[in-house]
């Protein structure tokens, strides 16, 4: 089944995702959901200034409700941006992660890899917010996109997100 | 635990095939000994499954396929009987070749009604009294369903057609052989079967036509099947639908009783999951399927890890799908497009036994658990 439709790659993210999780106290958070299908992801990272002065993605965890090729592209994102500059992660694109996992994705599949992309886009964008960074213009209009498609999907799992806040308050 | 997509053909049914392949190769329709040879064999299976349908009178038409049934129900009564009206009902959560075959219909100029169903999945038979019109010619209203194994009230619905002289088909590619199918006590004109659900060979379906109901062929020639199904006959796959039948008849007895036990245990284990339900009639449902929905995980990455341990499933996840559209018999029962993402359907069948559905019962919580440590809609999203 799974194993066949899609390459060894995604397969590989898919069985032993790296990265996967929070970062308490994260520099910046990310949220970005798919309209097409309603795949939500959550996607943290931890700043740090190297010796150079330059601002390297110490650490980057994620959190992904999709489908094989969601979740397994989450993962890839991470281990290809983690260690890397700000600006160098700012250049990753959908296609490079598409290249990355081989075979190519069915067409009805591609939809899934900006998911990864938008995430940490938007972590980024969370970043240099709180840090009152001055925020990259690209960032700032994906910022908006992003935003609007989560509030149509945030309103379709309302009942998720319910769920969990009840269930968080029985544990109180 | 996946028997509702397709089943394996049953040894005894292999064998009963085998010569009919090679040695008893004759055309139905040669009149030398070998061709009488073919179409006795073809005549006995059709006995075999009227046997299994206690269809009595009537015809029963071999087809390719139980989609080929539907069609040939769908768009047969429909052409045949324009004159009388242009008007169809079918319920909601019926096949895609029931609901696409109503399309292509309404495109030339049918009518149609398509009924709801209520949370559990089932059709009410008063709504349908309700529905038929002066130019209604057919109701279709499947049997049982393929998704969520809701078994229909299809007696009471056929009596209340019969009632206002309208033709009922009901589309029993997933009940037959799993459940007594009875086409006198389910008062129906037309109905669809299908060999490979039930151990038979891919390939064969059916379609059992009562005496007297006005239907136009699909498919034009030598006139075989009553001349409502022109080809050759899949003679080979008739033999193995014919003696799939009789199996199923003989097993009747015991199997549904056996799947029952079988499907309860796994649904009551499946439920001890945190935030899981299921979905479709609690009782009124095939013994071979369960459906069910966990909260905060998607479908094809649940199959998926159910795959990786070894547990073939299926889900009416979107993202599944080639439209990526949910499934639109859970959406019909009232799921939302995000819950229809966290379904997953477990069928059993003939060879299920109990180590296997305590072996699903063991791995299942914990492919539900990793996903949901994967999910952000935990703390908080």
């Amino acid at each position: 089944m799974a194993s066949s439709q899609y390459s060894k790659e995604i397969i590989k993210h898919f069985r032993n995702p790296r990265n996967v999780g929070k970062i308490e106290n994260a520099d910046g958070v990310g949220k970005a959901g798919n309209l097409v299908c309603g795949d939500l992801m959550k996607l943290y990272v931890e700043i740090e200034e190297n010796k150079k002065g330059r601002r390297i993605i110490k650490d980057v965890k994620f959190e992904t409700f999709g489908c094989i090729v969601a979740i397994s592209n989450s993962s890839l994102l991470t281990t290809m941006v983690k260690g890397k500059t700000l600006e160098e992660a700012l250049r990753l694109t959908r296609n490079d992660l598409i290249e990355k996992l081989g075979k190519p994705l069915p067409a009805i599949k591609l939809h899934c890899s900006l998911l990864a992309v938008d995430a940490l886009h938007e972590a980024f964008f969370d970043y240099y917010s709180r840090a009152k960074l001055p925020v990259p213009e690209e960032l700032k209009k994906d910022h908006e996109r992003i935003q609007k498609a989560l509030e149509t999907i945030e309103h379709e799992h309302k009942e998720f997100v319910e769920l969990e806040e009840k269930l968080l308050g029985e544990k109180q | 635990m996946d028997y509702a997509a397709t089943t394996p053909v049953d040894p005894r049914v292999l064998k009963a095939m085998q010569p009919y392949h090679s040695k008893k190769f004759g055309n139905t329709m040669s009149l030398h000994s070998f061709g009488q040879e073919a179409k006795n064999a073809v005549e006995q299976s059709r006995q075999k499954l009227a046997g299994l349908l206690n269809a009595r009178s009537g015809k029963i038409v071999f087809t390719g396929s139980a989609t080929e049934a539907n069609n040939q129900a769908l768009k047969g009564i429909a052409f045949a009987n324009r004159e009388k009206g242009k008007h169809i009902i079918v319920s909601s959560i019926e096949h895609h070749c029931v609901l696409d075959s109503a399309r292509w219909l309404q495109k030339q100029g049918f009518e149609f009604t398509y009924l709801p169903v209520d949370g559990y999945g089932l059709v009410d038979p008063s709504a349908v009294g309700n529905a038929i019109r002066k130019d209604t010619i057919l109701v279709s209203i499947m049997h049982a369903n393929n998704e969520i194994g809701t078994i229909e009230p299809i007696g009471e619905i056929g009596k209340v057609c019969r009632e206002k002289g309208v033709y009922f088909h009901t589309d029993a590619a997933q009940s037959l052989g799993k459940v007594p199918v009875d086409v006198e006590e389910m008062n129906v004109d037309l109905l669809t079967a299908c060999a490979h659900k039930m151990y038979g060979p891919k390939g064969v379906g059916a379609l059992f036509v009562k005496d007297g109901v006005r239907i136009e062929p699909l498919l034009h020639g030598g006139g075989h099947e009553f001349g409502l199904r022109s080809s050759t006959v899949n003679v080979a796959g008739v033999v193995g639908f014919g003696e799939a039948a009789d199996v199923a008849k003989q097993e009747m007895k015991t199997e549904p009783k056996r799947l029952t036990k079988l499907r309860d245990s796994l649904t009551k284990g499946v439920l001890s999951i945190d935030q899981s339900r299921l979905n479709g009639h609690p009782t009124r449902r095939l013994p071979s399927i369960a459906n069910f929905w966990f909260a905060f995980i998607e479908g094809e990455s649940l199959v998926a890890q159910l795959d990786m341990r070894n547990v073939a499933a299926s889900t009416g996840s979107a993202c599944s799908s080639e439209s990526l559209e949910p499934s639109h018999v859970l959406t019909a029962i009232g799921l939302k497009h995000e819950e229809a993402h966290g379904s997953l359907r477990l069928s059993l069948g003939r060879w299920s036994t109990r180590q296997e559905v305590d072996y699903v019962l063991k791995v299942l919580p914990q492919a539900v658990q990793r996903l949901r440590v994967i999910s952000p809609f935990k703390g908080e999203w």
